[in-house]
């Protein structure tokens, strides 16, 4: 036991109670959009702890620094990535007419698809009907 | 966007995936770096028509040294966006008032909105919900007042980029220009 091995369990520590967020937020949040917003991002920095704390744990346990190198790897792919399959799913989720919750306040996108579907009337209808159900 | 020489830009496709190498095998035994090498070469030469089209310009030392100081900052906004979580999950009301605002945007090129996109993803309150040519639409889960109250398109475009964009694109503009 030492510092290096001591830092890379608080580390695992910290992310795992931001796992713990995560999924305490998809419980709690009232509509898609919030629960992707508030899983996305603990689980993102919580996964950051994890393999970092892991590679320094690692490290302190008398392992090679290759541990440290590849958990690090890891991290930044993941880093990288998550954003966009959370960008995918809220977009997909929107655009297969899942509502908003009722407390939202501004919807700008409906207004830029309206507007942009305007020439064709038919079009503009059936996006507005998808919204709805 | 200007375009690089074919050279330009396999050389860069190569030095970034030799990079991923040293990274992924963490080790320099000459016979593991001479094999990376070759394996490099290969991939770039099949895959750098879609990687860049910038080449080595990439890589001008002003753009790795805002790149490097965009680091720390990025995950201090990231590390602040998830005691915001913390807050709003562990909070016994639940303090959210989402909504969808629009944003608009100063980057031109393409790998410049995505880290924009991904930037704002990972940032409190806020993910993208789409972007189209310079315009962003966000989903933001608590809208503040200023935003609320803005009469015109304009000013809610206005007020809406100084909070979300701005902060990223002082560095982004220099990273990807």
């Amino acid at each position: 036991m030492n510092a290096l091995a001591a830092l890379g369990e608080a580390l695992v520590l910290i992310g795992t109670f931001f796992y713990f967020l995560s999924a305490l937020g998809l419980i709690r949040m009232p509509d898609v959009y919030n629960r992707m917003q508030t899983s996305t991002k603990s689980a993102t920095l919580g996964s950051l702890g994890v393999l970092v704390g892991t590679g320094l744990w690692a490290v302190g346990d008398g392992l090679s620094w290759a541990w440290f190198v590849k958990a690090t790897v890891i991290a930044v792919f993941l880093l990288l990535t998550n954003p966009i399959s959370a960008h995918a799913l809220i977009r997909a989720a929107y655009k297969s007419g899942i509502p908003l919750w009722q407390g939202s306040v501004v919807d700008k996108y409906r207004e830029h698809i309206e507007a942009k579907a305007s020439p064709g009337a038919a079009e503009s209808e059936s996006t507005e009907e998808g919204g709805e159900e | 966007m200007e375009e690089a020489s074919n050279v330009s830009r396999y050389l860069y496709t190569l030095i970034v995936l030799f990079l991923i190498w040293l990274a992924l095998t963490a080790s320099l035994d000459p016979q593991e770096l001479t094999f990376g090498l070759i394996l490099s070469a290969i991939v770039a030469a099949i895959t750098y028509p879609i990687f860049t089209t910038r080449g080595l310009a990439n890589l001008h030392p002003k753009r790795v040294t805002y790149a490097i100081a965009y680091v720390p900052y990025f995950l201090w906004a990231m590390i602040m966006a998830n005691l915001d979580v913390a807050y709003r999950v562990l909070h016994p009301k639940k303090p959210i008032r989402p909504g969808v605002v629009h944003c608009k945007t100063v980057l031109k090129t393409n790998p410049g909105k995505l880290s924009l996109a991904n930037s704002i993803t990972l940032t409190p309150g806020t993910i993208t919900l789409d972007v189209d040519g310079d315009d962003y639409f966000i989903h933001w889960i608590w809208v503040p007042d200023e935003v609320l109250s803005a009469k015109s398109e304009e000013e809610h475009v206005e007020r809406a980029s100084e909070n979300i964009t701005r902060p990223f694109e002082k560095f982004l503009k220099v990273i990807f220009g």
